[in-house]
């Protein structure tokens, strides 16, 4: 049963809740948002952090992220049976790529996640809706030097989005 | 080929036993997440059609079915948030924050603005700096234009492409490689999506900039 006594108990509770905040906290009335998911590149939590610390990993701001999971990203990239790849990078320095999971993005050059037509190459200077990401993903981790190692590994013979993008705004396709 | 002999149960080893069911790029990546306004699917970034302006997409809420779309919502709770970091720290140096407000069907647009609060915990950053409707499911996209900025919001098709259902075979060690053609689980999905345009010259680039998508709940 709800009594006037109890309620009076809330009001004051609630009050000293409020005055604490406004102690602590000189904006007491800005509204807040915490985190719950994050991405950059594409599949990085979803393949190579484990069950246990996916959440963890979403709410680990990038400039965290390497201390708290390189060695773990390192040693999945053994367990893949990497070697150093047609980017000519070794599994510690791909880990020390990985491990950060944001988006590079160049303002000035081409944007794409891995352009080969272009010369030099383009790698890492965004991501377009076309890139076919997991292919370039696969040939990264499983590829080798060369990235002709494990040819039944590195394309998922998916090569493009199952309708056509827009040239102009909003790009992405009407839905289905 | 003398990888292919410890790779299968090195592959099985790892990834069954430690990741679980696995999803693709970022959709239904943790299990805080899956299934809830929160879930991230995939981030974008790239030059527009006028090559002065970066284009930022933010894709949310996954593997809609068609039947499933036009009850999909934005969640007023969720802000959905792009970090840029022009300083090569990994930090954010600027926010471009998308609100929902549900009484007037509207995505608001905050920024891009140096944050005051930076890391996991936010607030909205001064004010808005454009808005535009959503748009409903089967209406031609609504765009918003204000202060030099572009915003659509709404449901899309998932941009996305992958042969998952193969690659968790290949997982499994119930299949040795990918088919030729592979087939695309991400075919006839929707998802919930906000495009942002703006000037390249609004984010303070000297060429480069990291960038990642945050969603974030009111608390």
């Amino acid at each position: 049963m709800i009594t006037p006594v109890k309620i009076f108990s809330v009001i004051i509770t609630c009050s000293l809740f409020a005055i604490s905040c406004k102690k602590s906290d000189k904006n007491s009335n800005a509204v807040y948002y915490q985190q719950q998911d994050q991405a950059g590149r594409p599949a990085l939590n979803t393949v190579f952090i484990s069950a246990a610390n996916k959440d963890k990993f979403n709410v680990t701001p990038p400039s965290e992220q390497n201390a708290a999971f390189s060695s773990e990203i390192s040693a999945k990239l053994t367990a893949f049976g990497f070697t150093t790849n047609i980017l000519e990078i070794t599994n510690a320095q791909f880990t020390s790529v990985l491990a950060t999971d944001v988006l590079n993005v160049s303002t000035t050059g081409e944007t794409a996640f891995y352009d080969p037509t272009t010369s030099p190459v383009t790698a890492l200077t965004g991501r377009r809706l076309q890139d076919d990401v997991i292919d370039v993903e696969l040939t990264l981790i499983f590829g080798g030097i060369n990235g002709s190692s494990n040819p039944q590994l590195t394309s998922d013979h998916v090569n493009g989005n199952d309708k056509p993008f827009l040239s102009s705004f909003p790009y992405l396709a009407a839905p289905f | 080929m003398k990888h292919k002999k410890f790779l299968f149960p090195a592959l099985t080893t790892v990834i069954l036993v430690t990741a679980g069911i696995l999803y693709a790029s970022d959709h239904a990546d943790a299990p805080a997440v899956t299934n809830t306004t929160s879930d991230i699917t995939d981030l974008y970034v790239f030059a527009g059609q006028d090559a002065n302006n970066l284009v930022l997409v933010g894709n949310t809420q996954g593997l809609l079915s068609p039947g499933s779309t036009a009850a999909a919502k934005f969640d007023e709770n969720t802000l959905i948030e792009f970090n840029i970091d022009n300083t090569n720290d990994n930090i954010e140096d600027l926010v471009i924050q998308c609100k929902y407000d549900a009484a007037t069907n509207t995505m608001n647009i905050y920024g891009p603005v140096a944050p005051s609060e930076k890391g996991t915990r936010s607030k909205l950053e001064g004010n808005v700096t454009a808005s535009v409707a959503v748009t409903a499911y089967g209406s031609a996209p609504a765009i918003g234009t204000q202060n030099g900025i572009k915003v659509f919001a709404g449901p899309r098709d998932d941009p996305f492409f992958f042969d998952l259902d193969q690659f968790k075979k290949i997982i499994a060690s119930t299949a040795s490689g990918f088919n030729n053609p592979g087939t695309d689980h991400f075919a006839g999905t929707n998802v919930m999506s906000v495009v942002v345009e703006l000037p390249k010259s609004m984010l303070n680039s000297s060429g480069k900039l990291n960038v990642w998508l945050e969603t974030k709940k009111k608390i």
